[in-house]
Order: structure tokens, then C-alpha cells, then sequence
């Protein structure tokens, strides 16, 4: 195999795991008390020290651990009930439609859009005040920002549950699962628990990854926590960007210990999953051997249903709620709709969402581009030499995903300085990189490995050289989905907030660090044009993944599977 | 070789004298010309938002400066910045030319040698500030020798919605006693956002008869003694706060939604003229209006600083003198843009500038001059990071 | 020079067990079955003569073709034909262009239309050239897949259960297409199938694969 190709897995493993490791080691450092500029010279345990005596910090991470754990548990248990009761049905169909683009709503705009949904001056409260309730003032409830984090776990919840759902139906599509259902129900069982019974284990397995990223993340996200999440103590993520701003110096040494801390807390979580894993498969098979046929399965399959239209439901009337806020002049509660209507906030906005829109567009289309060609090269690589990615190839891919953000970034930004590779678009285009590559291999690999390797075949037999292959038949026959793994990296650079704000110095606005940076000043209809924009940029590549195969392949019916 | 050395030593200081002297204004401007200044600004609030772009224009239009308005959520995170800038030797061109600052922050980044300066006190508009009237010499007791230059002066209002409170309350007592009759409607920004330590400090400062100790730096003998009566406060109100005080708006504006939205009906702010630009920007109702406290209220300055490796040091003096002229100052006071109050001395400019400022509608919720009554100056930081710190133990996690 | 395919002393294993084992020359215009039960290795001794053979099987000896040693070069440069159960047009060209993919290299635009043109005739389907394939018969898409590798020269003719897919009228059809196409151009073919009328319509060597010897 030529040289070249083959240090492309090295390049892609560089660019992917080289930030985060160099980022744990900018954030070790200071977490033992080593931070020259301040005039800390570690090793010391006083950071460690200052961080288990902070108030709150037992809650704080305690909310952390239970909405990660709450948030993935009640993802999965809905995508279960989904897949298991409908899958193959047109309804199933339906849903899969329907959720597959909220899955490019960025986390952001979701949770703004629940916030205002929810709240208890919130539109559901105000559609129906003050005729059902009575109430002309809205009712002193702590709905947002509970203490529990139910609030936060529900706006996690609904982002989760069509990414769990997607790739739940990739791994559906490994796992033959029409014939095994069809066995179980001519012996006799019940849809949903033939489903659980049956193909479940197998399914699980497939996307066991994807469960434990959503769990890292949900217990690390900071832009969904700020908004929905509890504030008296806000989660241990929170407060570790906070500590990071402090001008106090000494509170870096503290941030870099709740970095760790949150790294141990992922990783506790994850191990505790991974207890809940056996346990759960424990109590499965004993189950499957007392051969209960699933008398109940008729009064749980409509809950599957019905939680997937929720979920759907919620962000849909949620950015509802944004597109009616962009065009509200005044807005008294407990009305319906606002008092007046006016053009007045994307007059006034729309010129600046431009330059954030250009300026989110440039960073994603770079990172995504180099994502794909670096993708692109791996997947012939693999192809080329006939080895396959293992499942610790796998791990690795997937590690960026499992690495908390706070822990690394910071780290990240103080490496950067040191190389002078300082502020502006690149480094944070390599910083998105990081997140973009794992996203962009996971949505193209599957199908890049599917293409039927006869047609490679047919055509070398046909005298083409393996480039000539890639370029003339593999690559046209694979359109559509190299443009949706491009719409998935783009969507995933567009929704990133972390590494713009710390690695950009502030030199790179993009609309996600716009709409963040409104929030604390709770200007609705400021937050509802940027939320908006910062949607449309990531749901635009995906109507163009669907449109330009069906414009470009109209007069070849065998692309249009 | 010891001429080498000798050579070496002269040419060191170099890099710092490259930095342009403020004193030789028309150096500045010439240098200035074709420089872009990234001011490192709180973006939560639209209307300021819209006065930086603003200077933008007119900076560009009269010295070819380029003003780029880096929207901060926490102006720590640009100190956090200047900081890993000097921790990684990135002493030209650093990421940031200016910062709007004050207080704590102020006092971090002077200590940390951070800051390019002195420079205020030789800017040409530094003539018609008020610098005895107005504390703009002294930063929260921390004296500013010319390295930041003043731009508004905030003082705390009280901001009220007739419609649910008819009348203003004139003391820190006449709030609770307001509070405990109407449970729910009433709320302040979570410590440590500043305005949230601002009502703490402004409670105190309303509750004790005796100041003094607060312009010291607080000490382990007086500090239980003297906010005592604080505490006892809050520990009355907290129960009667907006969701019980389990949560707290995030900042200063997030109070404006939630007066909008019907959730409460007082809140505290750092600017008089806040609540009617907020009304023009159909952001509160126009029953709103606002108040002051009998005994006065807190008052400070913000200042924008430069740091030490800043590319754009001309630029950035041109922007901070320009902040600091009439016609900026009255577009600032102006109700429909800003509303902040001005730092210049109205004795001291001529007639055609002070026209500017006379011929001003302050709006409809905003007190007049006259009205604002006293301003009682900041006290010594330590209290505030005490007393933040305090309440964070005490309140801030409810669990 | 010797024309034909010569397979000397070939030996396919998986994981240390023999799967197998062949010496034989198939000279020009002579057909070649290979049969033997379902996962015997009948298509992994095609992938071998292809050189796809999967990294998880050895193989030992060596594979002549016309005189050439072609054990050791890649697939495109063997002039190797080969047809699948599928006829795995590309969809994303036309069938005109699916032809002019094998078309070997070289000619003016005018020329190679006019050989495609002429393959397409051959087959009875001229005037097809600009048609999606995913709207022929199946029937015309096996004519289509058949003209495409013989336009490409090759030097042998590789058949993995070419016909499997074809209902039995057809099947006979394309058969004897295939096999007249073959004596025509004097090619040596080897046929992989399960079907003994396949067999017998060759008439050549039946080579059957045992199933393992364990």
C-alpha cells in the first residue's frame, strides 16, 4: 500500500487525541499545584484541598453524577420502548423522519427553547391562563433551574433521545432484527418483550459507545446546565468555567481540581453503568428463562410511542416559542401571543447574526472538510490493507467524545499560547476538529463499509487502478451519505461552545458564543434570533444532503435507495 | 563581549518605550490611524451593545481606528486571558486592546503588572472630567494613578412595576417589610455576579450606622461584628424571595424578563436610566419606574484599562478619550440609547457641549439628577469578597 | 508462449485448515466448472485468480496467465474479466458509460462511441446507451455487464454463479451468450456454480471442492 495513505490513520489519531492529551496535561499540572506565571511551583496538594472544602461542592458534583445518570438512563429507556414497540411499523418510520433533523438542533437553542416552554411564566402556563388556572400572575413554582436538575434532564433528554434513536437504528441494521422478532412472535411473545428478549442484547451492544458518550456528556455539559440547570449550587461544570475566569489566580489551580474531579466522576459513572449493564443483564435472562410471553406489552407500547412524540413535540414548540419571541414587541404575561408583533429585533440583530453566521460557517466548513478528507482517507485505508477497525480502534475514536470538555480545553488553551499558535480561526478550527472527526467517521462509516466491495472489484477487473476506483465509482456511488456525514460535522461544529469561547480568545464570535453570551442578560428576543440562526446553520446541510443527490442523481433511479 | 552586554541592556527596555507616550496627542492619532482595537466588553445587554458599535462608527470616521466589540460574558474571562498570555511570553500583540473594568478585576490585573499605563490623566479629554466630584480617581478604594480612564457613572436604583408597586420603598427595612406582605416578588442576581454583591453591599451599607469600618479593608476582629445586621436580614428575606430564594436570576437584565414576565416586581440596578431604555426597547411594560433609597445609594465608575501587550495601545487611547468626550457622554446619558451617567464635570465644558447634555429627555422612569440624591462611595474590596463568599456559604447552596 | 490460464500447485487455507487445493490449466476456449456445496471456497479460488482474496486466507502457488506470472500484481493490472450473480452496473452512470468504463484506454471520442456502439448491437440493445440501468430487465442488464468486461480485452473469464439469479428461460439465454462471446475471443473461462445443468451445457473439466476435511 503506498506510504502515503497509510500515514493517514496516524495524521487523523494526531489531530484527534493529540489536543485532548496535551489538554489533560495542561490541566494535571495546575491541579497539583503547578502554575508558574502564578507563582504556584507544585507539586502540592493544596488545590485538592481548597476543592474539597469549597461549599456546595458535594452537591455540585453530586448533581452532576445524578442528571448524567438520569438524563442517559431515561434516554435510553424511551429509545428502547420506541425501537422495541414500533420498529418497522410506518409509525416508526414517521418518528424516524421527524427526529433525524432535530437531531442537528444545537443543545443550546433546545434548552432555550424548553426554558420558555416550561417556565412557569412559560407559553404552556400562559396558553392556558388565565382560563383554566385562573392565574394572572404566574405561580412562584421552581421549575427552572430545580434543584434536583429535573429542569436540566429533560432538556438533555430530549437532544439525547434522537441521537440514541439514529444510532440505535444503524445498529438495528447490523443486527437482522425482522427475523428474530418474527421467531418470537410465532412462539408466541408479545412485541415488545420479544423485541427486549430477542434483539436487544445484541442491539445494546452495538450502541454501548454512543450510551456511555451521552453519559460523559451529560454530565459535563456547561451551555444546557447554565440554562436550565440549577444555580444554588449550579453543577460541578459550571462552576469549574467560573473558576477558570476568576481573576484571582489562585482559583485556576482550584478549576484544574475540578477538572479532575469531574474526569473521576465520569469515570465512576461509567463504571457505575457498567455494574448497571451486568445487573441489568442479569435480571434479563432470568426473565427470558420464566418465558413470560408480555401480557402487558399492550399497555407499555403506546408509552414508547407517545415519549418520542413528546420528545419531538417539546423541541419543535420550543423553537416555536423562539420564532414567535424574534417577532414579539412587548409580551405580557399571562397572554397568549404577544402584544404586538415587529420587525423590530432582526432589523436590529439580523446584520450581526451575518458576520457570526460567516464566521461559524468558515470554522465548521474547514473543520468539516479536513474531518472528511481525513475520514475518507482512513476508511480506503482500512479498505485497502483488508484490516478492520477494532473495538479498540473503536475506543479510541470515541475517546474525545468521553473526555469531559472542562477537563481538557483549558489545558488546550495554555498549550496553544505556548506554541504562539495563539488566537484566531485556526486554532479553534483544530479545536473543532477534535469533536468533528469523531461524528463525521461514525455517520460515514457504516456506510462506507456496506458499499458492496464487488463493484470495487468489477471495476480493477475492468482495468482501474484503486484511486481510480475511490474517485469514479466509490465515491459517486456514496453520495448521499459523505454529504450527510459533511451535514453531521458541520451541525457539530455549529453547536460547539467551549472551544470557541476558550481557544478563540474571544477573536472568534460565532453564533453558538453569541447566543451563550446573551443569555445572562435574558433579552428573550436577542436569544430567539440567535437560537434561530444558530438552527438554520445546522439544518441547512442536511436539506442540502437531501436535495442535491435527488437534483444531481435525478435520472439514476439505483442512487436513489 | 562587554560591549555585547552593554548593547544587550540598552536594547532591552525598547519593546516598553515602542509603546506611544499619551502626552504627544498627535503622535497618538498618527499611529493610531489603520489600527484595530478589540475591546473586550460585557455583552449581555443589548443597548450597550449597540453604543459600542457606535463608538465604532465614529472612531473610524474620525481617526481610522477599527473598534471590534469582543462580547465577553464575564470580564474575568479577559483578564483569565491577559494572564495565559503572559504565562506563555505572548508580550506583543496580545489578544486584547482594551477592557471595560473595575473593582476587583481592576485590582487583580494592576498587582499582575497586566496593564500599560499611566496613561488616563494625560488623555485631552481628562480636562472636563469631574474627577472631584465623580469617584473616578479611586477604583473601590484602590487608587487608580491613571492606569484605566473612566467612561459612566452607575449608581443603584431601584427599578419598580406601579402597576403591583404603587409607591417606593425608602430603606433596606421597608423592602422586607414589603417583601414578607408579597411573598415571591422579589429577587436579586446570585452572588458573585457583580450587581448581586452590589445589593449585598448596598444593604449593608443601608442597615449600619456606622461606615466607617467599610472604606478599611475588613478584618478577622471586625468583620463578624459589623455584618452582623446583614445576615439577620437576609436570613428575614430569603424565605420571602422570588422561588424562596432557590434560585436566582443570573444578572442584571435577567431581572428586566422576569419583571416582564410578571414574576416579580421590584428589582435592584446599576444604572438610572436602565429602566426606561429598557421600556423604549420594549423590554418592560411602561409602568415601570424607579427609586432610590432615603440614606442614598452606591455609586462607581467603569473604566476601560489596556493591557501591558497590547498591539493597538494608540488605538486603544484614542477610543478610551473619545468615550470620554461630550458627545459621547451625552449619547451615553441618553435614555433611548444607554442611560448611564456621565463622569464629566458640566462646569467645565463650554456651552455648546453642556447644550447637550440640558437638552436631554432622561425619560419617563428615570430620576433626575437631583432626584438620584446622594451617592455613597464603594467600600474597600475585602469586604465584598468576604462578604460574597459568605453568602455563597450561607445561601448559595440551598442543599 | 502458452495461452490460456494455468493454476500451478494452488492452495487456499483458512486458519490452518486446507480449503483448497488445485493444479490445472484451463486453455483457450475451454470451460472450467468449479462446483462443490455452499461455502466450500468455490468464490475465495475466484478471489485468489482476481487477487481479492480476503486477509484472513493463505494462499500458495502460483497463477499463470498467457504466458505471464500473475500471482503477485494487483487486481487492475491482471486483465482479468470476472461477472457476479449481481450485474453490479454502476448506477451512477449510464449504461453507455458503464461500457465506456471498461472500454480499455485510448481512441478519439468518435472511436470508442463507435465500439460501444457495437458492443451494444452485438447484444441486440442498440440505442441503449443513455439509459439509467436501473430501468433495463434483468435479462439486458446480464448482456450490458458481459460487454462491459469483454470491451475491457480481458485474458480470462471469471464467472461466480453468474446465472444463479436468472429465472431458468433466461439463464439459458445468457448462458450460451456468455459462452459463444467466449469462443469467439477465444477466451479460457472458469465457471463457479451449484447448478449440474451449467455443468453439463460447458462441457468442459468439472473441478469439485470437497467441503472440509477436518
Amino acid at each position: 500500500m503506498p506510504r502515503l495513505i497509510a500515514l493517514v490513520p496516524i495524521v487523523t489519531l494526531l489531530a484527534m487525541l493529540g489536543p485532548v492529551v496535551a489538554g489533560l496535561w495542561g490541566t494535571v499540572l495546575p491541579a497539583f499545584g503547578h502554575l508558574p506565571v502564578a507563582g504556584f511551583d507544585g507539586p502540592s496538594l493544596d488545590a485538592l484541598r481548597m476543592l474539597a472544602t469549597t461549599p456546595g461542592i458535594g452537591a455540585a458534583a453530586r448533581i452532576s453524577v445524578t442528571t448524567g445518570l438520569l438524563a442517559t438512563g431515561i434516554s435510553v429507556l424511551i429509545v428502547v420502548l420506541i425501537t422495541g414497540g414500533w420498529s418497522g411499523t410506518p409509525a416508526f418510520q414517521v418518528l424516524e423522519r421527524v427526529l433525524s433533523p432535530l437531531l442537528a438542533v444545537p443543545h443550546a437553542a433546545a434548552a432555550f427553547g424548553l426554558a420558555f416552554l416550561i417556565a412557569p411564566s412559560g407559553w404552556i402556563v400562559r396558553l392556558v391562563s388565565p382560563g383554566l388556572t385562573g392565574w394572572d400572575r404566574p405561580p412562584d413554582v421552581l421549575i427552572l433551574n430545580d434543584p434536583y436538575g429535573l429542569a436540566m434532564t429533560a432538556g438533555l433528554i430530549i437532544k439525547e433521545v434522537p441521537f440514541l434513536l439514529l444510532m440505535t437504528i444503524a445498529a438495528l441494521g447490523q443486527v437482522q432484527q425482522r427475523r428474530s422478532l418474527l421467531v418470537a412472535q410465532a412462539l408466541g411473545y408479545g412485541r415488545l418483550t420479544g423485541w427486549l428478549k430477542a434483539v436487544f442484547p445484541r442491539v445494546y451492544a452495538q450502541i454501548r459507545l454512543p450510551v456511555y458518550v451521552v453519559l460523559a456528556y451529560s454530565m459535563s455539559v456547561v451551555d444546557v446546565a447554565v440554562i436550565l440547570g440549577p444555580t444554588t449550587p449550579p453543577p460541578l461544570s459550571v462552576l469549574i468555567v467560573k473558576w477558570m475566569g476568576d481573576p484571582d489566580l489562585g482559583m485556576r489551580l482550584l478549576a484544574a481540581a475540578g477538572a479532575l474531579l469531574q474526569l473521576a466522576l465520569v469515570v465512576a459513572a461509567l463504571s457505575v453503568w457498567r455494574i448497571g449493564e451486568f445487573i441489568v443483564a442479569r435480571i434479563g435472562l432470568s426473565w427470558v428463562i420464566r418465558g413470560g410471553r408480555g401480557r402487558l406489552d399492550g399497555a407499555i407500547r403506546p408509552l414508547g410511542l407517545g415519549a418520542g412524540a413528546l420528545t419531538a413535540a417539546l423541541i419543535f414548540a420550543g423553537l416555536g416559542g423562539l420564532l414567535v419571541w424574534s417577532f414579539a414587541g412587548f409580551w405580557s404575561f399571562p397572554n397568549a401571543l404577544p402584544d404586538s408583533f415587529s420587525l423590530r429585533t432582526w432589523m436590529r440583530h439580523g446584520p450581526d447574526t451575518g458576520g457570526a453566521f460567516g464566521e461559524t460557517f468558515i470554522v465548521a466548513m474547514t473543520a468539516t472538510g479536513l474531518a472528511l478528507m481525513l475520514v475518507l482517507g482512513c476508511l480506503e485505508a482500512e479498505h485497502r490493507s483488508g484490516r478492520k477497525i477494532t473495538s479498540r480502534g473503536l475506543w479510541l475514536l470515541y475517546l474525545p467524545l468521553l473526555v469531559p470538555q472542562t477537563t481538557f480545553l483549558p489545558g488546550l488553551q495554555t498549550l496553544l499560547l505556548g506554541l504562539g499558535a495563539d488566537v484566531g480561526r485556526g486554532p479553534v478550527i483544530a479545536a473543532h476538529l477534535v469533536f468533528v472527526l469523531p461524528y463525521v467517521f461514525l455517520s460515514l462509516g457504516d456506510p462506507y463499509r456496506a458499499w458492496d466491495g464487488r463493484n470495487g472489484v468489477t471495476a480493477a477487473a475492468l482495468g482501474a487502478s484503486p484511486n481510480r476506483v475511490f474517485w469514479q465509482v466509490r465515491l459517486p456511488m456514496l453520495t448521499r451519505p459523505v454529504l450527510v456525514a459533511i451535514a453531521v460535522g458541520l451541525s457539530v461544529s455549529v453547536g460547539q461552545y467551549l472551544p470557541t469561547l476558550l481557544i478563540g480568545g474571544g477573536r472568534v464570535s460565532t453564533l453558538t458564543t453569541e447566543a451563550v453570551a446573551l443569555a445572562s442578560g435574558g433579552d428573550r428576543r436577542a436569544i430567539a434570533v440567535y437560537g434561530l440562526a444558530q438552527t438554520a446553520a445546522a439544518l441547512v446541510p442536511f436539506a442540502l444532503a437531501l436535495i442535491i443527490p435527488a437534483l444531481v442523481w435525478r435520472n439514476r433511479r439505483g442512487l436513489h435507495a | 563581549m562587554k560591549h555585547l552586554a552593554l548593547i544587550a541592556a540598552l536594547v532591552a527596555p525598547l519593546p516598553a518605550l515602542a509603546n506611544p507616550d499619551p502626552a504627544d496627542w498627535d503622535a497618538v492619532m498618527a499611529e493610531a490611524a489603520g489600527q484595530t482595537v478589540y475591546w473586550n466588553a460585557w455583552g449581555g445587554s443589548t443597548t450597550t451593545n449597540d453604543f459600542i458599535a457606535w463608538v465604532g462608527e465614529r472612531v473610524a470616521e474620525d481617526y481610522r481606528v477599527t473598534l471590534e466589540h469582543v462580547k465577553l460574558t464575564d470580564t474575568a474571562d479577559a483578564v483569565t486571558r491577559v494572564l495565559s498570555e503572559k504565562q506563555a511570553g505572548v508580550d506583543n500583540d496580545g489578544a486584547i486592546d482594551m477592557i471595560w473594568i473595575n473593582g476587583a478585576n481592576f485590582a487583580a490585573m494592576k498587582d499582575a503588572d497586566l496593564l500599560f499605563g499611566p496613561f488616563a490623566e494625560q488623555l485631552p479629554n481628562w480636562a472636563v472630567v469631574d474627577s472631584n466630584g465623580k469617584t473616578v480617581q479611586t477604583d473601590f478604594t484602590v487608587p487608580v494613578e491613571g492606569f484605566e480612564a473612566p467612561w459612566a457613572m452607575a449608581q443603584v436604583v431601584f427599578i419598580h412595576d406601579t402597576a403591583d408597586l404603587a409607591d417606593p420603598l425608602g430603606s433596606m427595612t421597608a423592602i422586607l417589610d414589603w417583601s414578607k406582605a408579597n411573598p415571591g416578588r422579589f429577587t436579586y442576581p446570585q452572588p458573585p455576579d457583580f450587581l448581586g454583591a452590589t445589593f449585598l453591599k448596598q444593604a449593608l451599607v443601608d442597615l449600619i450606622d456606622d461606615q466607617a469600618p467599610l472604606y478599611a479593608p475588613a478584618t478577622d476582629e471586625n468583620y463578624a461584628k459589623v455584618t452582623a445586621p446583614l445576615w439577620d436580614y437576609l436570613d428575614a428575606l430569603t424565605p420571602t424571595l422570588w422561588r424562596q430564594g432557590r434560585a436566582y436570576p443570573a444578572t442584571g437584565p435577567a431581572q428586566l424578563q422576569l419583571i416582564a414576565d410578571g414574576e416579580i416586581d421590584l428589582a435592584i440596578s446599576f444604572s438610572p436610566g436602565e429602566a426606561t431604555a429598557a421600556i423604549a426597547n420594549q423590554q418592560l411594560p411602561d409602568t415601570v419606574r424607579t427609586f432610590v433609597l432615603d440614606k442614598g445609594t452606591i455609586g462607581n465608575a467603569s473604566f476601560v484599562a489596556i493591557p501591558y501587550n497590547s498591539g493597538s495601545v494608540a488605538g486603544a487611547m484614542i477610543v478610551a478619550n473619545f468615550l470620554m468626550s461630550p458627545e459621547a457622554q451625552a449619547r451615553a446619558q441618553d435614555p433611548a440609547v444607554l442611560g448611564y451617567g456621565t463622569v464629566l464635570d458640566m462646569a467645565a465644558l463650554t456651552d455648546t457641549d453642556r447644550a447637550l447634555f440640558d437638552t436631554l429627555d432622561l425619560g419617563i422612569a428615570t430620576l433626575s439628577p437631583a432626584e438620584l440624591g446622594s451617592v455613597v462611595a464603594e467600600p474597600h474590596p475585602s469586604w465584598m469578597t468576604r462578604i460574597t463568599d459568605d453568602w455563597m456559604a450561607r445561601y448559595g447552596t440551598a442543599q | 508462449m502458452l495461452k490460456g490460464l494455468e493454476l500451478r500447485n494452488v492452495v487456499i487455507s483458512h486458519n490452518d485448515r486446507r480449503l483448497v487445493a488445485i493444479d490445472i490449466t484451463v486453455a483457450a476456449g475451454e470451460v472450467l466448472s468449479v462446483m462443490g456445496p455452499s461455502g466450500a471456497g468455490k468464490s475465495t479460488l475466484l478471489a485468489m485468480i482476481t487477487g481479492n482474496l480476503a486477509p484472513e486466507f493463505r494462499a500458495s502457488g502460483e497463477v499463470w496467465l498467457d504466458g505471464m506470472n500473475i500471482t503477485d500484481l494487483p487486481t487492475h493490472q491482471r486483465r482479468v474479466g470476472i461477472l457476479f450473480q449481481d450485474d453490479l452496473l454502476f448506477p451512477h452512470l449510464s449504461v453507455g458509460a458503464n461500457l465506456a468504463f471498461g472500454l480499455r484506454a485510448g481512441g478519439s471520442k468518435q472511436e470508442r462511441a463507435a465500439k460501444i456502439n457495437e458492443a451494444l448491437r452485438e447484444v441486440d440493445l442498440e440505442g441503449y446507451a443513455d439509459r439509467d440501468p436501473a430501468t433495463l430487465s434483468g435479462g439486458q442488464k446480464a448482456r450490458v455487464a458481459l460487454m462491459r468486461m469483454l470491451l475491457a480485452e480481458p485474458c480470462v473469464l471469471l464467472l461466480d454463479e453468474a446465472f444463479s439469479r436468472l429465472d431458468t428461460a433466461l439463464r439459458t439465454q445468457v448462458r450460451d451468450l456468455v459462452f459463444a462471446r467466449a469462443r469467439v475471443r477465444n477466451l479460457p473461462v472458469v465457471m463457479v456454480t451449484h447448478d449440474l445443468e451449467d455443468a453439463k451445457a460447458a462441457g468442459g473439466t468439472v473441478f469439485t471442492i470437497a467441503p472440509h476435511e477436518d
